[in-house]
């Protein structure tokens, strides 16, 4: 928490000068934020019939939902993107910002602008990039296998399609990320590491000792919005199905599940259901990762 | 080795040739990208797609792209536009003015305000978007452009990154001086506060100009009239129609206007990367 500024009681002018801060954010904030999501609840307990109308149904709708195979076969894979995807991408930011904020290497500053350029892609464009790239006729892939002599590589498989979908976020993100775990860095002051080497640490001793510790609250941050974005998944899945229609069904995930129930399937109030169980999900996920990230250290 | 020091090591080729290999990813995409713009159609579908092939066929590509369907990529581009100045602008000056309040204000019902927005954080903004398109049919407001930039409006990142940001960069001592000196708060916040705000404003403007520009969820609920498509979505659509069953395959324009897409993002991230850095450093400190 920043430091309380004033250290009496707030006048009543201050206190309405604060208030007059914050009201238009609070107001396009209760519309835009808190009303959907009153509404989506409200929705959740009524069910949509073809015949009949709409009906109350108490909790009806989360029971279905908690014994629905299409729903936890979308959330299983969710999950495992989340298990595989999310470390790997990490890592590899976690390495970069440190490589850069070493200080060892030749261009750093063009190290950390080309990495980071990525994020600014539109998620659209990334996946019609590497979708193109991943085809077999008229894309890299060929040339990759033809250059090995076998199928090396087959993206457009439903062995490799999730991979190929994880290299694709994976893309997108791991600059953005390495730019939130090497602004941590930066914050360090200069004197503790003058008084590490004086003390004859080396390299692997300041990352371990020092450096580790200083990312440790970005890398919850970052591991949160990863947790957020990996059980969010649709843009990549649903522009891919324009090019392989067969590879990613209707409910590929929760996500994409709930977006088709809604605008084919006319199940609003299911939909919102299955919305707040993965929102439910979601927010304990992060509550886990937020307690035991930021537990004293070990 | 006399000259250097922790602080100035010497440069390492080891480690750079290794990030290398990560920056090499990073780019490949985009390298594939400004080959394909150079390519007709049929050298796309044939040619190896690292290097030139065929006639040099950018012009064609680029004229083709903003003069198909009556020139509907224009109109793509003016809409991202408007969506971007209104949504983006609109929430960089809410979150503003909010973070401001938040960090250098004590008043009732502050801590109240702070958990419920650092709650929404945690929402997945795709829970929000069925119950959202659902309220704004009973109003009227799909298809319209209030669709898209309503909902843009409200950032709760950026608001979080501008209390960090002001906590740390307008001292308090300044806005109790002003306050003696008998200026409103308001003025205070817009003679005083605001250009030192400023890189933490850059910073919240940039994300938020990024994820409205890239905004691709909320348009395909929302909207159903070509014409006030975003370029996200008219791409998206190009797709679809080059890859349906008996589609004229227009591969070509996709990725060349795929290009046009992120040429102007790219441009501004790189011209005001001395502020989005010094911004995110300061929201580092307390992340």
């Amino acid at each position: 928490m920043p430091p309380v500024p004033g250290r009496r009681p707030p006048s009543l002018r201050v206190s309405a000068a604060g208030w007059s801060f914050v009201t238009p954010f609070l107001v396009v904030f209760t519309l835009m934020i808190i009303t959907p999501l009153v509404y989506s609840m409200y929705l959740s307990l009524f069910r949509n019939q073809l015949m009949g109308g709409t009906t109350f149904a108490g909790f009806a709708n989360y029971v279905t939902a908690f014994s629905d195979p299409k729903l936890w076969d979308g959330a299983g894979r969710v999950g495992l993107f989340l298990l595989v995807q999310v470390p790997i991408m990490l890592s590899l930011a976690l390495i970069a910002a440190l490589a850069i904020d070493s200080g060892r290497l030749h261009g750093k500053s063009f190290f950390r602008v080309a990495l980071f350029l990525p994020y600014a892609v539109p998620g659209v464009v990334a996946v019609l990039m590497w979708g193109f790239m991943y085809d077999d006729r008229l894309g890299l892939t060929a040339s990759l296998n033809d250059l090995v002599g076998f199928a090396l590589v087959d993206p457009y498989t439903k062995k490799w399609i999730l991979t190929a979908i994880g290299n694709i976020v994976t893309w997108e993100f791991v600059g953005y990320n390495m730019l939130i775990l090497y602004s941590a860095l930066k914050t360090v002051p200069n004197e503790i590491y003058e008084a590490a080497a004086i003390d004859g640490a080396n390299q692997f001793r300041i990352v371990r000792s020092i450096k580790l510790p200083a990312v440790r609250g970005a890398l919850v941050i970052a591991t949160i919005f990863s947790i957020l974005g990996s059980f969010q998944l649709f843009n990549e899945p649903n522009i891919l199905k324009e090019i392989q229609p067969a590879l990613i069904s209707s409910y590929y995930t929760p996500n994409i599940y709930a977006y088709n129930l809604t605008f084919v399937g006319n199940q609003v109030s299911y939909a919102a259901t299955v919305a707040i169980v993965m929102g439910l999900i979601t927010a304990v996920l992060a509550y886990v990762v937020q307690l035991r990230g930021t537990r004293r250290d070990a | 080795m006399a000259g250097y020091s922790y602080l100035r090591p010497r440069k390492s080729i080891t480690l750079t040739v290794l990030l290398g290999a990560l920056i090499v990813y990073s780019i490949l995409p985009l390298t594939w990208m400004l080959f394909s713009i150079t390519k007709t159609q049929s050298e796309l579908l044939s040619s190896f797609g690292l290097w030139f092939s065929g006639p040099f066929a950018l012009f064609e590509n680029l004229q083709q792209v903003v003069t198909h369907d009556d020139g509907i990529f224009v109109r793509w581009f003016a809409n991202t536009m408007l969506y971007v100045v209104v949504g983006a602008g609109g929430a960089t000056i809410l979150a503003t003015a909010a973070g401001y309040g938040l960090a250098k204000y004590r008043f009732r019902g502050r801590n109240a305000v702070f958990a419920t927005i650092l709650g929404a954080i945690a929402v997945p903004g795709t829970a929000l978007a069925v119950p959202t398109f659902l309220l704004f049919s009973q109003v009227g407001l799909t298809n319209t452009i209030w669709a898209i930039i309503l909902p843009s409006l409200v950032s709760p990142f950026g608001l979080y990154l501008m209390w960090v940001f002001s906590a740390e960069a307008v001292p308090t001592e300044i806005l109790e001086a002003a306050r003696v000196d008998g200026a409103g708060e308001w003025r205070t916040f817009f003679t005083i506060s605001l250009r030192l705000l400023a890189p933490g404003i850059v910073t919240v403007a940039l994300f938020a100009i990024v994820a409205t520009w890239n905004n691709y969820f909320l348009p395909l609920i929302m909207l159903n009239d070509p014409n006030l498509y975003p370029l996200t979505l008219g791409l998206y659509q190009w797709l679809a129609d080059a890859s349906g069953i008996g589609a004229q395959p227009v591969f070509n324009l996709v990725i060349t206007g795929s290009f046009l897409t992120i040429v102007p993002i790219v441009i501004a991230f790189l011209l005001l990367q001395r502020y989005w850095q010094s911004g995110l450093s300061a929201g580092g400190v307390k992340a």
